[in-house]
This record gives structure tokens, sequence and C-alpha cells, in this order.
């Protein structure tokens, strides 16, 4: 007869098959905090994805040319599409997305605070699609070996959309820079706005963040934040200097010793406010998701009701 | 109609992290019995880690003949891939 594990067994198991790089799928047992840890994850970035089709949203209608509008328009679609593959995925966890949608709107599930910035011109598009989506990047092509199967799945296919979202964002900058003082000031000055926000996307420091150690541990998070924040630095570097563009930050410069770029410190205190809701746009945003989602129920509620006619009038022809 | 069993699609995962992939189909009884057989028929090799069955009755399937209509709005958005910008040498690993 076998003999029913014990929960520091099944955790046992559960960490051995983690070292071993195998991932976990729907239907294994996890512990608990695991799952939670996960949904959190996985939420939030969901949550992200949509709430991030409201900066650039606002510029489709005032793209400078019809083909920068349709090249908009795609990669505002495509975060949408984002959204719904990550929700996919945490559904499997056993939570529903109406679960998630309540949590987002009370406050108890959050996004990216990056998302909270006003887009005022139209260079932030091109700030926005190179270094908010550059480091989203940098952060999804590590998380596609995360543990969880279907966020890793998730993940790979995301991340192939991507690529050609920081492309379109990092050509808008080009051309600006390409083009009159005044385009040049508004590439400078979208940069200059969007640098330390974006910097922050990578969240606190690995000493101060509360989830780094165990999400490390359980591989759901395969780079701390501050591993992350470097390799964005580092790679952001170059892209500004080909196209003359400087980053705002006085204590940049590279490090021979250490192979990699010094930075300056992230302003914490407005990071904490921002995340705490007193951002720029964070009303702002809310609003607007919810009032899409109640101005949409009379198109969910139709679709109801025609699917019980077709049931009704099948039924009908059945007797 | 024939007095066939149920007709089940089966889907494999060959490894942990790896999506199910279709590999075939059988006759079963019930869903229980159609698990069994796929692993007897399926899965002689260790080619699974993981098996789903589902009737073939609940697929919904586009038809490739709707292939104009269904698809035919992508082919002329070529600004959709990453090879649609082009950017200086040094920076173009992006
Ligand atoms: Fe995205
Ligand atoms: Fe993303
Ligand atoms: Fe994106």
């Amino acid at each position: 007869m076998t003999r029913v594990l014990t929960e520091a067994e099944l955790e046992e198991k559960f960490q051995a098959r983690i070292d071993a790089e195998e991932k976990i799928e729907p239907k294994d047992w996890m512990p608990d905090k695991y799952r939670k840890n996960v949904l959190r994850q996985m939420s939030q970035h969901a949550h992200s994805e949509v709430i991030g089709m409201q900066p650039e949203g606002n510029w489709i209608t005032r793209a400078p040319t019809l083909h920068r509008k349709c090249i908009l328009l795609a990669k505002v679609q495509d975060e949408g599409g984002h959204g719904l593959y990550l929700y996919s995925a945490a559904e499997t966890l056993g939570t529903s997305r109406e679960e998630m949608n309540d949590a987002l709107h009370d406050g108890r599930a959050k996004y990216a605070s990056i998302f909270n910035y006003p887009t005022v011109t139209w260079a932030d598009m091109g700030a926005i699609g190179w270094l908010v989506d550059g480091a989203a990047i940098v952060n999804q092509v590590s998380l596609q070996r995360t543990s969880y199967g279907p966020y890793s799945r998730g993940m790979v296919r995301i991340c192939k959309e991507e690529s050609f979202h920081q492309r379109q964002g990092y050509h808008i900058m080009m051309v600006l820079m390409r083009g009159s003082d005044e385009q040049k000031n508004m590439a400078q000055d979208a940069l200059n706005r969007f640098w330390w926000p974006s910097m922050m996307m990578f969240g606190p420091h690995d000493t101060e963040s509360a989830h780094t150690a165990q999400s490390m541990k359980w591989k759901i998070k395969r780079q701390t934040n501050d591993e992350l924040r470097q390799k964005f630095v580092d790679q952001s570097v170059k892209q500004a200097e080909v196209i003359g563009l400087k980053i705002p930050d006085p204590d940049l410069k590279w490090n021979e010793e250490r192979g990699h770029y010094d930075f300056g410190e992230i302003d914490w205190e407005e990071f904490k406010q921002v995340v705490n809701g007193n951002g720029l746009c964070n009303r702002q945003r809310m609003a607007h998701h919810i009032k899409a989602q109640e101005e949409g129920k009379w198109v969910r509620d139709a679709i109801t009701a025609y699917e019980e006619k077709k049931r009704q009038r099948a039924d009908q022809a059945a007797a | 109609m024939s007095d066939h069993m149920k007709l089940y699609e089966v889907f494999l995962r060959s490894k942990r992290g790896l999506d199910h992939k279709h590999v075939g189909s059988l006759h079963a009884e019930d869903a229980q019995q159609a698990l069994e057989y796929a692993r007897d028929v399926y899965t002689r090799r260790s080619e699974g880690v993981s098996i789903w069955v589902v009737n073939s009755s609940d697929i919904v399937a586009s038809q490739e003949d709707d292939c104009e209509s269904f698809y035919d709005p992508h082919d002329d958005k070529p600004y959709r891939h990453a090879t649609h910008y082009q950017l200086p040498d040094e920076v173009n690993n992006m």
C-alpha cells in the first residue's frame, strides 16, 4: 500500500523538481505560498499589460502619420493580447478573471508604476517603446525560464511579439533626433522624464525586496531586481549614444573593474508614492479601467442573451 | 450512425514545460478508457509525461477554405515584424 505523503515530504519533492529545472504544471501539488506568489506576480503582470494600453492609447488618434498610427495601434493591440495570455495562464491556478479584476479595482493587486506617468508629447511614444518595453523585455526574457509552466510558455509567446515594440519606439526617437532642434529637444525631454521611472520598473533593491529570496529559491524569478536593472542600464547607454541622446544621470559611468556601468540612486520616495496610488495618473488609470468595464457591460449582456435565445431555439427544434 | 465507440483526440506533453501537442485519435467508451488506450497506443516509448483526451465532437475548427477572410487582414501589416524597422548596425541586436 502506498502511504500518503506528509506536507513536508510533498514540499521536498516539489523543491527537488524545481532544483532539477523541471517545470511545475497546473495539476501538480504545490505549496500554498508558491501558488499565491506566482498568482500575485502573474496577475500583476497581466494588469500591467492592460493598464499599459492607456498611456499609448492616448496618442493613437494623434500619431503624426498614418503609418505611425497603424504601428501604434498594432502595438497596443498586442499588449491587450499579452494581458489575455497572462490572465488565462493565471487562471490555471484556480483564481477567476473576475476575482483578479476585483483585486485590481479595490487596490489589492498592483500594476507596474510606470503606467501612472502621463504621455504628454509624441516623443513619449518613442521613449515608452524603447525604454519601457525594453525594460519589460529584459524582465520577460529572464521569466521564460520561470518554474511555473503556463507562465513560462506565456513568456515565450510574448517575447516573440515584443521585439517590434522596442524597435518601433527606438525608431521614433531616431527619426526625431535627425530632425529639427525642436524635435531633438522633444526626444531628449521624453528620455529625461521616462528614464528614472523605467529604472524603477525592476522594483526595490534586492536587500529591500520582500519576495526576492523565496522567489529565487522557487525559481519564480530567475534573476534579481538589481541584476536585471544592471542589464537594462548596460544595454541602454550605447543605444542612447548612437542617436545622440543623453541619459539624465550624472553618476552614470563605465566601471572597468565590474565590467558594468555604475549609475545613480533612484528616488525611492517617488517610487513609494506612485506605488501607493499618488502618481500623476493613478486615479485616472483606474477610473478609466472601471468605466471601460461598465460601458462594455451591455455587450457582454447581449452576448449572453443571444446565446440563451439560440439555445431555446435549438431546444424547440429538438422537441 | 455507426455504433462505434466515441472518437477522442489525444494530446501529449512530451516534457514538463512544453505545450501538449496533438498526436492522433482513438475510439473509447468514455474519457477514462480513452486515457488508458492513449497510454497504450501513444506512449509506449515514454513519449509523454501527461496526456489530454478530448471528445472529437467538442473540437470546433476553422476551415482552411475560410482562410482568406479569416487570416487575410494580417498579410498587409509588415510593421508587426521586428525586421520592418531599420536601425543603426551598432544597436541592431535590439
Ligand atoms: Fe506586452
Ligand atoms: Fe509585458
Ligand atoms: Fe510591449
